[in-house]
């Protein structure tokens, strides 16, 4: 179990990794759904770690949606059901830092039930696995563009993770990074919020995109997709920002040389739009 | 440019959830002027090494002076009636104003030169003090404008962010009869002209208060103008308004707050001025008014409670994005903001405030920087579950059925299937629907929607499980059975 050494900012003390021990992949809903590819991602990177990894397939979600929207009974009666399924794995990863912050920090407010917060406690966002579990940062990856890093709050605040992002990007080969200006202002997705005060949501994504621009990154990466579906949207909404991907921090990490503009390609585009590649 | 609407049937939020942008004419400066502040203050509590167990030691002083409000407060009113001043209380907004204009009755008073006070504005003093015929003139630079201007502060702090320089010099031009001028000395230089004037002839003065110290029995009150130093000391009569989570325990913590309170509010290491009043000045009267005002409410709700700690910096309203774009007006009463969604709710009441913990991503950058460490972003959730489970205008049973078919739906994996290829086959058909109602319309109106792919993941997972680790552990093994 992850243990809170001190509230602010955030800082874990995780436990020991012994070589062998499976891992219980928590593949959010709308990553399930809608952008597999990062999770297929996620199985891959761990497996070629040498993790054995297993998928509970009575899996569904956190209850986050419900949680922050306040009807805490809904949300309590999908934490359990989470907790049923997860009851047994000592270690779960997960390709999402807002729902592993609604794991870590947030069961404990939905239910006090020790055993519901001993399983929550045990979620661990992957490049926190990667990166502070598995000591690695290195994994061949080659992904020849120019890359900006959007952290989202959650990850950031609630979990503290600001650093492995930066330790996995730094080791991809052939990859640029662009500093975003006002990186740590929020994109405004901010969940049930997109859509109950979409006037002021999309005042705060459009000026997230428009230092996306102003940093000159061909692609968006983060460790939360739901940012990005919002930042994509907004993206590709306008013609002139439609070439800008926005794509999971674990699709960079299994793109390699040999299939450089394939892996990476598939990111719900019009074919065609893929940037061009760097001489 | 909207004036404030006076009338409390909820916040702006709640009128008008879908546009979110309330002032937009002034939103622009506004946002930028706070998210300056919000870097300049930020660069100067980051440079502090100790800055976060500042903040862990002022929430634990804060903790302890919230849990002992009755003695903290008996002990600061002895102190204080013992050097000549009059301490009274007053339950809510309407029995302080009685005791305003009873004071100012008593003493004849005509004017009233008043610095910087929130809880003033909960009153809506200057209202009643000029129906009584006596003439309010905020000293305040920012609330001097603000007053002119007849607006409502947008901060808590600046309380004319919203405006330029430029729009202060046409506002002293049409309402003092003054040349034109941009220049920030020369508008000074005026507000200070016509300023002085009402401090000679003011006959009471009115100030908020930062801080009540419980042993020594004293008042603070910080400020860089002067005119706090002015409003108490050259009229006759000084009334101070404080609410009772002013109180902290012994002089011995003020160094702490003051360090946080300037760092936080403004970026400076301490304010120009800080004013200790240890009592009535001899011949001169003192009277402190302790208001309620809902503050007893959040007691009530033990998991609010931090609500209270808060010491009026202004920091969380910097950094936040969404006041940054709808200013300060948007939430519909005196504190904006974070701090205005958390305490608001408390203060007014739920069934007006409800909306005001929804205006929030919940990004938590405004837990991030304030100096005595409410969790904001948490108290918000928690409003939240408050705000659709007890009488408001957001329960509303239609969007609980929603959840309570959401969380069945979510309760097996067979129910999240069936759900899922619903809301797959929906954002497939979304592209050839002309309209898009509800939510869908909220997110489609400015963004697109994700491509469906081919399959889930478990279905690939399914086909590629025993491919992808030829190792795998034949019934799945957990590594240690944790107790329920």
């Amino acid at each position: 179990m992850i243990k809170l050494k001190q509230h602010s900012p955030p800082q874990w003390e995780y436990p020991t990794y012994k070589p062998g021990e499976t891992v219980a992949l928590f593949i959010p809903c709308y990553i399930d759904q809608f952008y597999p590819q990062i999770a297929e991602a996620t199985a891959r990177i761990l497996t070629e770690q040498g993790v054995p990894v297993v998928f509970p397939e009575q899996q569904t979600c956190c209850g986050q949606p419900a949680f922050n929207s306040g009807y805490w009974d809904e949300a309590r009666k999908v934490v359990r059901h989470f907790c049923e399924v997860f009851r047994d794995y000592r270690w779960i990863v997960s390709p999402s830092g807002s729902c592993t912050a609604m794991c870590r920090v947030f069961f404990e407010h939905v239910d006090a039930d020790p055993g519901v917060v001993a399983v929550g406690r045990r979620v661990i966002e992957l490049s926190e696995f990667l990166v502070e579990v598995l000591g690695v940062t290195d994994l061949g990856a080659y992904f020849p563009y120019k890359v900006a890093l959007h952290n989202g709050c959650h990850t950031r605040r609630e979990l503290g993770v600001v650093e492995p992002p930066l330790k996995l990007l730094e080791k991809i080969r052939g990859m640029t990074f662009c500093e975003l200006p006002n990186a740590e202002e929020c994109c405004g997705f901010g969940g049930t919020f997109s859509v109950k005060m979409p006037g002021t949501s999309l005042a705060m994504g459009r000026t997230k995109v428009e230092n996306i621009v102003s940093s000159g990154a061909e692609v968006v990466a983060s460790l939360d997709i739901s940012c990005l579906m919002h930042i994509g949207g907004i993206l590709r909404r306008n013609p002139a920002t439609r070439h800008i991907r926005t794509l999971h921090l674990a699709e960079l990490l299994v793109a390699r040389e040999e299939t450089a503009g394939t892996t990476a390609a598939r990111t719900g585009q019009e074919p065609g739009q893929r940037p061009p590649q760097t001489p | 440019m909207p004036t404030h609407d006076l009338n409390l049937e909820g916040a702006a939020f709640l009128k008008d959830l879908n546009a979110g942008l309330y002032e937009p004419a002034a939103t622009r400066s506004l946002g930028e002027s706070a998210e300056r502040s919000s870097k300049h203050t930020r660069s100067i509590t980051d440079a502090i090494p100790y800055w976060q167990q500042w903040r862990e030691a002022a929430n634990g002083i804060k903790s302890y002076a919230i849990a002992h409000l009755d003695k903290l407060l008996t002990q600061f009113e002895s102190g204080i009636t013992a050097r000549g001043a009059e301490v009274l209380y007053a339950e809510n907004a309407a029995e302080a104003n009685q005791l305003v204009l009873d004071i100012a009755r008593k003493h004849q008073v005509k004017t009233v030169v008043k610095s910087k006070s929130m809880v003033s504005e909960e009153m809506e003093l200057n209202h009643k003090l000029a129906a009584i015929g006596v003439r309010p003139v905020e000293t305040d630079l920012g609330e001097y404008i603000v007053q002119l201007a007849e607006q409502r502060p947008v901060h808590i702090v600046t309380p004319a962010m919203h405006m330029s320089a430029a729009d202060v010099g046409h506002l002293f031009q049409q309402k003092l009869g003054e040349p034109f001028s941009a220049e920030h000395q020369n508008l000074t230089r005026i507000a200070r002209k016509h300023l002085r004037e009402d401090f000679v002839r003011a006959e009471m003065g009115i100030s908020g208060v930062n801080f009540g110290i419980a042993d020594t029995g004293s008042l603070v009150i910080v400020e860089n103008e002067g005119n706090a130093g002015l409003s108490t000391s050259a009229p006759e009569v000084h009334v101070a308004l404080m609410g009772i989570e002013k109180v902290i325990p012994r002089i011995a913590d003020l160094p702490l707050f003051l360090n946080l309170l300037a760092r936080s509010g403004t970026g400076q290491k301490l304010t120009t001025y800080t004013h200790l009043i240890h009592g009535a000045t001899p011949g001169r009267k003192l009277y402190v008014i302790i208001l309620d005002n809902g503050r007893s409410n959040v007691l009530k709700d033990p998991a609010a409670r931090m609500a209270l700690f808060c010491i009026r910096c202004g920091a969380c309203l910097n950094a936040c994005p969404v006041y940054r774009r709808t200013g300060g007006w948007a939430y519909g009463w005196v504190y904006p903001g974070p701090i205005g969604s958390i305490l608001t709710p408390h203060l007014i009441g739920l069934e007006q405030a409800a909306a005001l913990p929804f205006a929030s991503s919940l990004c938590g950058a405004c837990g991030e920087v304030c100096p005595v460490k409410i969790d904001i972003p948490h108290q918000l959730v928690h409003l939240r579950s408050r705000a659709v489970s007890e009488p408001s205008p957001m329960n509303k049973p239609l969007e609980r059925l929603t959840w309570r078919l959401w969380a069945f739906a979510m309760g097996g994996p067979w129910r999240y299937r069936l759900t899922m290829w619903g809301v797959r086959l929906g954002v497939r058909l979304v592209p050839w629907i002309a309209w898009h109602p509800g939510k869908l319309g909220a997110w489609t109106r400015g963004r697109e929607l994700p491509e469906v792919p081919r399959t889930s993941f478990r279905r690939w997972w399914r086909n590629h499980r025993d491919h992808l680790q030829p190792k795998l552990p034949a019934p799945e093994q957990p590594a240690e059975r944790a107790s329920p």
